[in-house]
Parts: C-alpha cells; structure tokens; sequence
C-alpha cells in the first residue's frame, strides 16, 4: 500500500509541474510588461531600465525565466503583494484554512445527503422516492451557485432574519463565540454542499445500478444476507470506485463554487483574495492564488487515488 | 418536450423581444428607481430606472450566443484533438490524451479569471470593449471545457477506426484525412452532439458567474449575469431585480440539460462525464 501511495505521488508531481508550465506560459503570452511603467517614466534613464531588465531576467529566454520562477515557488519565495505590502505566502496562509473549513464541510454535507438519497434511490428504481430524488438533483445542479446563494440571502437574511449574511472573522473564544462561527457558516457551507450533493446523488444512484445487478450481490442475497448486510458490504464498497474518481473530477468545480460563494458572502478566503486582487491589479497575488488551488486540486486527485487503493486493494498492487 | 418549448420560447423573446418591447436599456430615470413589476415595467426597474425587461431581453442575446458560441469552440476543439488522438497509434496519441488529462485537474475557474485579467486590455483595444471581451470569453471558456469531448471522439474512433467499413475504405485507397471526414466523423457524432448540448449550459453558467463576479462584460453591457452582480446589494428593497435575471439563468440552464438528457436516452449514448 505504502509503495502504491509513493508511485501515485510520482505521478502527481509531473502534473503539477505540467500545470505550473501552463501557468507560466499563460503568464508570458500575455501583453503588458511589469516594468511598463518604467518605461513610460521620463525620470528613469534607459541604461538603469536595461540593468534593472537584466537584474530580474526580463531578457532571459523563456525556459530560463520559467525555471527561476520555478526554483524560486520551491523554495517558498512567492513574491510579494503590491497592494498589502507583505509577503504572498503570509497573505495565503491566512486565507487558506477559511476556504479549506468552508469547502470541507460542505463536502462532508454532500456526502451525508448524497450517499444516503443515492443508495436508497438506487434499491427502489422508478420507485416515487427515486423520481423525486431525481428531479431535486437535476435542478440542484442546474442552479448556479451564485443564483442559490442570492435566494438563501433572501429566504433567511432579508425575509426571515435567521441567519447573517455577512461572514465575520470576529476574534474571541468560548461557547456563544463557538456558536456564532457555525451560524454564519450555514448558508455558505448549504450552498455549496446542496449543489455537490446534487451530482453526487446521481453518480451514486447510476454507480450502485450498475452494481447491485451483478451476479455476485444474487449470490450474496442467495446465501440469506439480509438486504441491509448485501448493500452496504456487497454493494456500496464496490459502488464507490466510480464514485471516487467522479468526485474527484468534480473538484475543479468546487473551488470555483468556493470562489462564487466566498464572493456572495463576503468570506475571507483564498477565492475573494483572487478576486479582490485581479480588481486591484496585483499579479504576483492572483499567480498564486492560481497555483494553490491547482495544488489543491492535484491534492485531493492523490487523495481520491489512494481511497481507490483502500476500495479495490487489487488496484494497488497492479 | 416541455422543456425544448421553453427554450424555443426564450430565445424567441430575446431575439423577438426588442422589436415588440421597443424601451431603451439606457433610460435612466432615479425617480422610478426599484420599483417592482407594474404595467409600465413588467420586470420592475433598477436603481437607476432603467426597464428591466429590456435589459433582460439585450443581456439574454448576449448569454445564448457566448453559451453557442463558447459550445462551438470546445466541440471543434475537442473533436480535433479527440480525432487526431483516435487515428494515431504511436506517441501523439498518448502525449494528446495526457495533455487532456492535464488540462481536466486544472482549476477552470481561476484560471479563466486569470486569463479574463491578462488578456483584458489587450483585447479591448483592438475589437472595442464589447467584442473584445466576447470574443475572450468565448474562447477562454471554450478553450478550457474540450477535454470531455475530446475523451468521448478518442474513444468513438478507436472503435470505429477498426470497423469493416473503414477498412473497405482504407482498401479502396481513400486516404486517412478522407476515412475520418467521410466515414469515421459522421459515425462518431451523436455522444458529440449531446455533450455540446451540456456545454452550452455550461457555457452559459460560467459566463454568468464570470458577470456576476464584476469580471465580465462592462458595466453597460447588461448581461443576466451582470444584472444579478449590480442587483446583489440591493436584496433588501429590490428583491425582483434579482429573481427575474437568476430565474431566466436557471431556466435557459435547466432546459438545456433536460434536452441533452432526452437526447442521450435517444441515441442511448454512454455517460459523459
């Protein structure tokens, strides 16, 4: 198991950097030039602007430029923000565990609707539960994140005055303090759970149909299990193979979710830094906010790889 | 059925719309600001008094034709990289396929959000604001959302490049780029049609939320997105000004869907991922 963990993060790495030289790339096409500004400057003379170009490499070839900015992320120098005027990994590191509480919980929301809905829809096919389950999960993914979010501000903010709308990052400790942090996390950690359980529910109902017709759950059901016993040993173990690997293509999505969300509700995350910093021009900032959550994403690929392995132990010894 | 019906019936209103509903988008007038539906402004009016109807019916022109528009570059796109990965049996199939892969975990939105802010001004000044943003959008959109395509026509060629008929083909002489366009491609069509049909969805959504994030058409390009962005700190007094925008997204959004689900009962294609 462990040699099957270490060749998954051989394989995760190429990807990383494969998505570093997109970034890169991206970032080099594009027109404008960090130093345009000095060339415009009437006060600063063409040979300090030549020095100061071959002082930061702008004249290098791209692969060298490429591998300095590569060495550089390595080694943890990340830049820094022209707007907060501290460090880029600082200003991430103290975004980041917001985003990661908000996007965890509601994951966990979505799989304690979806595994459930999807299991029971998928042992009563066509049955009224499955076609409602069905239908709430077809519009549950057809509604834009941002258009549900609008609609829970208005259902429990403005009408019904339950929850705040707002997402605080007030200081204190203790239980009401306790409280009050879970309370302002609902409807963002709703929003976006309600719309990951969406598609889940029907990756799980079609996985566990596909599954529950194959000859070895009759055998199992032919040898007396009891119905619960034969799905959740037989059935939903190999069930949730498919279901691993759709949740982890759906990850892109869910950070752009989280970026939406963190926008509506004012959340101090990673995703409203992106956002605040392309409105503020802050390049260094929105590269690696770009990045993280690319590592995020590769991240949770390698995470979904290894629960493979713990699913179908044949995997990891292939 | 219902659900083609209904599509049919908005695109008919936006593209009929303005004939009929002859108000300008622009008219501002802050005394009738926020005012809910009435005779003179069924969908009720914004901050400014502008008619939202008229808004509404211009902004939608513009959603369905990124949606199309961003539909047609990801299929063309996809299909090429799909066809030229399912017709090679050596190395570029594997680099296509990886470079596929690659592009599938790579976060969509922060990257579209961060090309939208490179490419901006350059765009702007050469196609003029409102086309240079559409055309970025489209293609930027267009560009990142190939990759399930591409995945389906690889898959769809590897198949049928075996088939008997395309080996009469190859007998008969005709030569690859003549088996895949006459023989192969129209063979491999219909799992392409109903994933453009989700595209278009997609497309629309992701459009609207880059509107609705203030990072898409300008301010005086009122697209349902970008109606819903202005209208979201207005909650409280004008509640309508968001619903009627975000229930035209929903409702474009969910028909979509229903008719590529439909479709892919129809021709009992495999499931896209």
């Amino acid at each position: 198991m462990s040699q099957y963990i270490l060749r998954r993060l051989m394989i995760a790495i190429p990807s990383l950097l494969g998505i570093s030289v997109v970034l890169f790339v991206v970032l080099a096409l594009a027109p404008g030039d960090p130093f345009s500004e000095l060339a415009t400057n009437p006060n600063v003379p063409p040979e300090v602007q030549a020095a100061l170009r071959t002082k930061f490499g702008l004249d290098d070839p791209i692969y060298l430029r490429y591998l300095h900015w590569l060495a550089a992320m390595v080694q943890g120098d990340w830049g820094f923000s022209f707007v907060s005027r501290i460090n880029v990994d600082t200003l991430i590191l103290q975004r980041l565990p917001t985003t990661l509480y908000v996007v965890g919980s509601s994951q966990l929301l979505a799989l304690l609707i979806a595994i459930p809905v999807g299991v029971f829809a998928a042992t009563r096919p066509y049955s009224l539960f499955d076609q409602l389950a069905n239908t709430f999960a077809f519009i549950g993914f057809s509604l834009p994140t941002f258009f549900t979010g609008i609609l829970f501000i208005l259902v429990f903010s403005v009408k019904l005055d339950w929850l705040p709308f707002v997402y605080t990052d007030v200081p204190g400790s203790g239980i009401p303090w306790l409280l009050e942090m879970i309370r302002q996390a609902i409807m963002p950690v709703m929003v976006l759970g309600l719309f990951q359980a969406a598609s889940m529910t029907r990756f799980v109902r079609s996985a566990m149909l596909d599954v529950i017709r194959l000859d070895y759950v009759t055998t199992a059901r032919a040898k007396g299990l009891g119905q619960a016993k034969v799905i959740v040993k037989h059935v939903m173990r190999n069930a949730m193979i498919p279901v691993v690997t759709l949740i982890a293509l759906q990850m892109p999505a869910v950070f752009g979710g989280a970026i939406v969300t963190e926008q509506i509700f004012r959340i101090p995350g990673i995703g409203s830094l992106l956002i605040s910093s392309i409105l503020a021009n802050d390049t260094p900032v929105v590269m690696a906010v770009t990045f993280v959550f690319a590592c995020l994403v590769v991240l949770f690929n390698l995470i979904a790889d290894v629960l493979y392995g713990w699913l179908d132990p044949r995997i990891s010894f292939r | 059925m219902i659900s083609a019906v209904l599509l049919l019936l908005l695109i008919a209103a936006v593209v009929i719309g303005p004939f009929i509903w002859r108000v300008s988008i622009s008219d501002i007038d802050v005394v009738a600001g926020l005012q809910g539906p009435s005779l003179a402004h069924p969908f009720g009016t914004d901050d400014l008094g502008q008619d939202l109807l008229a808004r509404m019916i211009y902004g939608g022109r513009i959603s369905l034709a990124v949606g199309l528009a961003a539909m047609l570059v990801s299929v063309f796109v996809g299909t090429l990289i799909g066809a030229l990965a399912g017709m090679s049996r050596g190395a570029l199939g594997y680099a296509l396929m990886w470079l596929t892969d690659l592009f599938l975990s790579l976060p969509q939105l922060p990257l579209l959000l961060m090309l939208i802010y490179l490419f901006r001004d350059g765009l702007k000044a050469v196609f003029g604001p409102e086309g240079g943003i559409f055309i970025l959008i489209v293609l930027v959109i267009g560009g990142l959302r190939w990759m399930p395509v591409a995945r389906l026509v690889r898959a769809q060629f590897l198949s049928l490049r075996e088939k008997e008929f395309v080996e009469a083909a190859r007998a008969l002489g005709a030569s690859p780029v003549r088996q895949v366009v006459r023989h192969i491609l129209p063979n491999a069509l219909g799992p392409v049609i109903i994933a453009g049909t989700i595209d278009v969805a997609a497309a629309i959504i992701a459009e609207s939320t880059l509107s609705f994030l203030g990072l898409g058409f300008p301010p005086d390009t009122p697209t349902w997105g970008r109606i819903l962005y202005d209208a979201k700190d207005f909650l409280d007094i004008g509640p309508h000004w968001a619903l009627f925008p975000g229930g035209a997204i929903f409702i474009a959004v969910v028909a979509i869907n229903f008719i590529g689900d439909g479709l892919r009962d129809a021709l009992d294609a495999r499931k896209v991922i």
